[in-house]
């Protein structure tokens, strides 16, 4: 019946048309801005991107980039609370056609845990210490679902078992404190997964976690999202679970899209110094290990004097190529490289191919 | 969690027997380290110009000339079994729970203790209700608009709360509550007779008992909650899009009281040893107020015994609050 009604519009209304060429999850010149006594925050600053459902994005990027931000952003988490009132926000979010930054607060609650839903990165303290983690999971169905208590707990025992817990009808009963680290990071998959979203988002999901269990949440994830046909934001800074599981990446720097495009893309053709680094910075078991990483130097741009220019200019070691002082002072644009694959730089295509090519790519 | 219970319930009676040692050793030390001697103190329990015969026989018969343990032993033995006292001229007998036999009003301590306590309680369990309610309800809403007219309003009167002598709200209350409208009553009814008069009467008291603390309820609730609402937790209720209501009440000031729990049985346990300003100032005939008629009479044996009194209501409270902690804090029991 929707299908229908949706099918009929889109040839009828030309903006209906508009609306369905939309994305599944379409973000559109996002900025989050957090006014301080120091001056605006500006954690993320422009930020478009979409996802298709089925599809795995990654972000990555330093500590402050704006990864986190942008993903509490999408779930309109900035806004509740004593410093909700603080955030400013702007720039349009849709979500299967509905635009969330412009939505009333109870719409958005509504879709938060039903269409879209969240897994943080530290389990123990993400998850309340004194209910059971079957009682957490049954108030994240009993919220969207009117269904008894009872219904509501074999649906979390459900959950449990097809996130991989042994003798789940038993470990409900449990609390958080008594699963260890990965089972923690199941149960809290089973919680966001109880309504099946439709868009997960999973902040650093393996971070906290033991390097053995590491994998084995990622594969849980991966196969959840082929059962569940969801889309999924997964936020990271190691880019080996970036080649294991995403789509596309994104690569932000400064609070906005330095880089994006298919992971393939990114890891064989990277066109950013910043995503040059990125590499360079990660270990890797075939590399001989007399040979040092390359880590990106300098610090991590302030949020609210971001550099003039390229942000990444300070600490770029090709800034002074591009002829005249164009890194200092303009501000580079996404420019298409080719297909979806973006890139927002001031240095020649050229430029970027040789380095990449002689310079950065031998020595990883 | 039974295990728990015994080995707490164990403890307490432990630490019990080792307060009412320290407190003994207290009260018949001191008069002697101020140079008092054992004839001196037999002459307390005597009438004016007491012969030298009679001083002796008293002294003997209580035993103020056996060492101190000895005398622990026998008050120890007094709470157990009762003690009966050999003044010469006549015998007193103290029926068991005997805490002491006050020779000044000629009184046992134990059935004087008994009438006053359900005073003392009926005016902390009042006023605490009141106070955990309204400091609470007050600190979580002004946690949850920090800086806002409300809260900086509210935490203005919680430091004026806090501030005010009882001696002070006390007045007023009364001022305000028998004075300008004398709706109130004068006259402790005990609760078994007549609820409505009991409450009526004490609701001036528990008025001004409860600004006291819940000024300091409201701070803590506030805090508390500040805290809590910034745990990860909270952003995890959010995410699950509960209503924001649930997230405040079930989420975070169900962690936030936990901790308000603890100070919340301390607070009521000592004020069952007795509330003296507040029972001063309204008439009340309590514990606090036989304590100070003991401390004016230097009557050693009401102040021993409202001091045990006092020390067995905040090791039960402590009791207590540690078994709540461990029903309210799932983590508590492993340890």
């Amino acid at each position: 019946m929707t299908e229908l009604s949706k099918t009929g519009a889109a040839v009828s209304e030309p903006a209906a048309t508009e609306k369905d060429s939309k994305a599944f999850l379409d973000v559109r010149d996002l900025k989050v801005h957090f006014p301080t006594d120091d001056g605006v925050v500006k954690s993320v600053d422009g930020l478009s991107f979409k996802l298709e459902k089925g599809k795995t994005l990654s972000v990555v990027g330093e500590s402050g980039s704006g990864k986190s931000v942008t993903s509490l952003a999408v779930m309109g988490l900035h806004r509740l609370g004593a410093r909700g009132k603080n955030v400013r926000m702007s720039g349009e979010i849709w979500l299967d056609g509905k635009e969330l930054v412009s939505a009333g607060p109870d719409e958005v609650r509504k879709l938060r845990g039903r269409e879209m839903a969240m897994i943080f990165q530290d389990p123990l303290s993400a998850m309340h210490p004194y209910y059971t983690v079957g009682n957490q999971i049954v108030e994240a169905y009993r919220t969207h679902h009117q269904v008894s208590r009872k219904a509501a707990r074999a649906r979390a025992i459900e959950m449990l078992d097809r996130v991989g817990i042994p003798e789940p009808a038993k470990r409900a009963d449990s609390y958080p404190h008594e699963f260890s680290g990965g089972m923690r990071q199941r149960a809290m998959i089973a919680m966001a997964l109880v309504n099946n979203p439709e868009l997960l988002i999973a902040d650093e999901p393996t971070t906290a976690l033991d390097v053995t269990v590491q994998a084995q949440i990622l594969d849980l994830i991966r196969d959840l999202q082929k059962e569940f046909g969801s889309a999924v934001i997964l936020i990271t800074h190691d880019l080996g679970v970036v080649a294991e599981i995403a789509d596309d990446v994104l690569v932000m720097y400064g609070g906005r899209c330095v880089e994006r495009g298919p992971v393939e893309e990114i890891f064989e053709r990277p066109q950013h110094p910043y995503t040059w680094g990125l590499l360079g910075s990660m270990p890797r078991i075939d590399r001989e290990t007399s040979e040092r990483l390359i880590p990106v130097k300098g610090q991590p741009p302030s949020l609210i004097n971001v550099p003039s220019g390229c942000a990444f200019h300070p600490r770029c070691p090709y800034a002074d190529l591009p002829k005249g002082n164009v890194t200092r002072t303009v501000r580079p644009e996404l420019q298409q490289v080719d297909g979806g694959h973006w890139s927002a730089c001031h240095l020649s295509p050229e430029d970027r191919t040789r380095i990449w090519t002689e310079e950065i790519a031998p020595k990883l | 969690m039974i295990s728990y219970i015994l080995r707490r319930t164990f403890a307490a009676v432990i630490l019990l027997l080792v307060v009412s040692a320290v407190t003994f050793a207290i009260f018949f030390l001191l008069p002697r380290l101020a140079g008092q001697t054992a004839d001196q103190l037999a002459t307390q329990y005597l009438g004016k110009s007491p012969s030298k015969a009679d001083i002796l026989a008293v002294k003997h018969n209580l035993g103020l000339d056996q060492p101190l343990y000895v005398q622990y032993w026998h008050f120890i033995k007094g709470i157990v079994a009762g003690a009966t006292y050999d003044l010469g001229p006549t015998t007193v007998h103290c029926n068991a729970p005997c805490f002491g036999y006050s020779f000044k009003t000629h009184q046992a301590v134990w059935p004087e203790l008994t009438s006053r306590i359900p005073i003392t309680g009926s005016l902390a369990a009042g006023a605490a209700v009141l106070w955990l309610l309204s400091g609470v309800a007050v600190g979580v809403v002004s946690a949850l608009k920090p800086r806002s007219f409300f809260d900086r309003a509210f935490m203005g009167v919680a430091l004026a709360g806090v501030s005010l002598p009882m001696f002070f709200t006390g007045q007023l209350a009364i001022l305000l509550f028998r004075v300008q409208w004398p709706i109130f009553g004068r006259d402790y009814v005990p609760f078994t007779e007549n609820p409505s008069q009991w409450a009526n009467t004490l609701f001036p008291a528990w008025c001004s008992l409860a600004l006291l603390y819940s000024a300091i309820y409201a701070r803590l609730t506030r805090s508390g909650m500040l805290e809590t609402m910034n745990e990860d937790f909270i952003r995890t209720a959010r995410a699950k899009g509960l209503r924001e209501r649930k997230v405040v009440v079930r989420h975070g000031l169900r962690a936030a009281l936990t901790p308000i729990i603890t100070v919340f049985g301390m607070d009521l346990g000592l004020l069952l040893g007795g509330a003296v300003i507040t029972e001063y100032v309204f008439s009340l005939h309590g514990v606090g107020e036989y304590a100070v008629q003991g401390i004016t009479d230097n009557d050693l044996p009401k102040i021993l015994g409202v001091t045990l009194l006092a020390a067995f209501f905040v090791v039960i409270a402590n009791l207590l609050v540690d078994l709540l902690y461990a029903a309210a804090d799932p983590r508590v029991r492993l340890s």
